[in-house]
């Protein structure tokens, strides 16, 4: 290979890396939800765009980016609040199949109010991040990509500690292991959902900030869950470790297989060449990379 | 012996007064449409239901009885759309019925193909790997013109429905034929619901190990659920763009198409053949309503793009109210309704 397309090989295959951590910013909320309720949350995407919305909109109003930052993060709370009383409670120990069609009309229930709330016009956000790319040993690097990647790294980092350090993360590994014992030594169930629900709020609206910058915020905010899914297959989706090292293979698989495979197949593959590979993948390996062993009776 | 096993448990069929309902619900619609109906009845109600409820009906046989949840009923749609398309343009004398069932069978073909991944996985994992056909089948048809003759859009006319020599013209006869497949479709399905493979499906859904156990084919049984599912949605779909829309185009069947018709599904009643109907009947109904309501409380604020978004809030908020309150969808409610209206005029069961 010649250096020139060595190059340009490294930089597609980088690109490609930082971009799929902006699916696993995505995909951690959903492992979140996974792993201490059994749901997959469909509405993780329409939770996405409406913290997307929401802070834009109250920027344009005029407050302040913090202020803006702790009144979605409130209305994500409230959000969180809501669900937890008016879905999962009625639903506690249905099939997880219900749970996730219960997911789905949320995601509609979110989609359509945030939009009827906020409208449906098309917003630019600028976090204020140059993306000027950087050279690296000739290898052309977007800012942007790393600074998101520095923020899903802290973003990690401060779960991984949350869920390590606190009681309250604790409390949520308990309930990811054994949902009964948990229930019998004490722990509240419902308050957990309500954190796990916030927090994966709070991941939302970083992921949300991120992509809205990158994309605009918009009605397709919401299909960036599409993407997530496949990255979730790859990792498995009770696995944090895995949303990351999914995200990073399909981000690079998605690059890859546009500039190498996409002229030979007439492009647009990046719509479904990540759920060829993670199904391929699964078909090996059948509950992802990271994920424990299904308990379903076989 | 698992064959006696399953013919016993199988629920007993009320022959008598289920017949006399189905022939008279048969009846009126073949004679009271077409006798008191507008073109805006047929066009806007009761086209689209026929479709949908088809469609609905297919994927009943595989999430609801086979307990195979797919999330791309709108993909073997499009199969099943433009396969009956392209057999009715290439090949020359192919009576239309013809490239119904083709249309069909390749729905079948593809169902078959991306229902491979279930014998290896299950539950959302299955969910999700059928979302690859949604993707793929959109991309392909909108990449390879060859699928819509040439149209770089991919969007083309629907050629006339010939049935004998005979063109099917305007909205009464394109219902009635319409009408006519969904009926021979439904005794079908009814058919097949009540057969062993129905009682596999049943027995797969409820228990995989069990069903192996007592000599169920579990994995013959899976690929037979996801082919006649997808066949039965692929001929919904030719019904879609030639008896309703009178074109083919891919944005018509996309992922919102899918979960339409599962929201069908759940909201008419999981493993219920009746279900289907009743949960089109109220997906199609609900924004016509919707619309009349908000343009009577608003006047002009309530424009189209408030319409559609209040109507998926609306929507949202019955799948979670029927998941949580009613389950088994709107048969159950109607059941019930009909059990209480009946009350008073049979016996009392205890003898009291």
């Amino acid at each position: 290979m010649e250096l020139a397309d060595f190059q340009f090989f490294v930089e597609v295959l980088v690109g490609g890396l930082l971009s799929g951590v902006m699916y696993s910013l995505v995909a951690i909320g959903f492992v979140l939800i996974y792993k201490t309720s059994g749901v997959l949350n469909f509405a993780q995407g329409a939770l996405l765009l409406f913290a997307a919305l929401t802070f834009v909109s109250l920027v344009e109003k005029g407050l302040p980016f913090w202020a803006a930052f702790a009144l979605t993060f409130a209305a994500l709370t409230l959000i969180g609040i809501g669900v937890e009383r008016a879905v999962l409670r009625p639903l506690v120990n249905q099939p997880p199949i219900t749970l996730f069609m219960a997911t789905l009309g949320l995601s509609y229930i979110i989609e359509g109010a945030a939009q009827l709330i906020w409208g449906t016009q098309v917003h630019a956000l600028d976090l204020g991040i140059d993306d000027t790319p950087i050279d690296v040993a000739g290898v052309f690097i977007s800012t942007f990509d790393l600074v998101a990647a520095g923020v899903a790294a802290a973003m990690v980092a401060s779960l991984l500690a949350f869920f390590r350090f606190t009681r309250i993360g604790l409390a949520f590994q308990a309930v990811a292991d054994d949902q009964f014992a948990a229930v019998a030594v004490g722990l509240r169930l419902h308050r957990v959902w309500v954190v796990v629900w916030t927090a994966a709020g709070l991941v939302a609206l970083v992921a949300g900030l991120l992509w809205g910058a990158r994309l605009g915020v918009q009605f397709s905010l919401s299909l960036v869950v599409l993407k997530a899914l496949p990255v979730l297959v790859l990792g498995g989706f009770d696995s944090i470790a895995g949303a990351i090292v999914g995200g990073l293979i399909i981000g690079a698989v998605e690059k890859l297989g546009e500039v190498y495979l996409g002229p030979l197949l007439g492009g647009g593959i990046e719509s479904w060449i990540a759920y060829a590979v993670a199904l391929a993948l699964l078909l090996v390996k059948p509950s992802g990379l990271f994920g424990r062993p299904s308990t379903e009776r076989a | 012996m698992a064959d006696v096993a399953f013919r016993l448990a199988a629920p007993s069929r009320r022959l008598t007064s289920g017949a006399v309902a189905g022939a008279l619900v048969l009846a009126s619609a073949y004679l009271l449409p077409p006798l008191v109906g507008s073109t805006y009845l047929f066009e806007a109600i009761l086209l689209p239901f026929l479709a949908l409820s088809l469609a609905g009906l297919g994927l009943n046989l595989l999430t609801g009885y086979a307990g195979q949840l797919s999330l791309g009923s709108a993909a073997f749609m499009a199969v099943g759309a433009y396969a009956a398309f392209n057999f009715d343009l290439r090949v020359p004398g192919l009576p239309f019925v013809g490239s119904l069932i083709l249309g069909g069978l390749s729905a079948a073909a593809v169902g078959l193909a991306f229902g491979l991944p279930s014998l290896r996985l299950r539950g959302f994992y299955l969910a999700v790997s059928t979302l690859a056909a949604q993707f793929f089948v959109q991309w392909a048809l909108n990449k390879f013109d060859w699928f819509s003759n040439g149209s770089a859009s991919g969007v083309v006319r629907a050629p006339d429905i010939v049935l004998a020599g005979h063109v099917i013209d305007g909205p009464v006869e394109r219902y009635l034929f319409a009408l006519t497949v969904v009926v021979a479709a439904t005794l079908f399905a009814v058919r097949l619901a009540n057969s062993q493979t129905g009682r596999n499906f049943i027995a797969v859904r409820d228990n995989e190990t069990a069903a192996r156990i007592v000599g169920v084919p579990v994995l013959r049984t899976k690929l037979v659920a996801f082919a006649v599912s997808s066949f039965i949605i692929g001929v919904a779909g030719a019904l879609w763009s030639f008896a309703y829309l009178r074109t083919i185009e891919p944005a018509g069947f996309n992922l919102d198409r899918s979960f339409q018709i599962l929201f069908i599904v759940i909201i008419g009643g999981l493993a219920s053949i009746r279900g289907a109907f009743f949960g089109a009947a109220l997906i199609v109904v609900l924004p016509l309503a919707l619309s009349r309501l908000g343009q009577a409380a608003f006047g002009g604020a309530f424009d189209s793009g408030v319409l559609e978004l209040s109507q998926r809030v609306l929507l949202g908020a019955l799948i979670i109210a029927f998941l949580i309150a009613e389950p088994k969808g709107l048969v159950a409610l109607a059941d019930r309704a009909r059990a209480r209206a009946l009350r008073p005029f049979l016996k009392p069961p205890y003898g009291g």
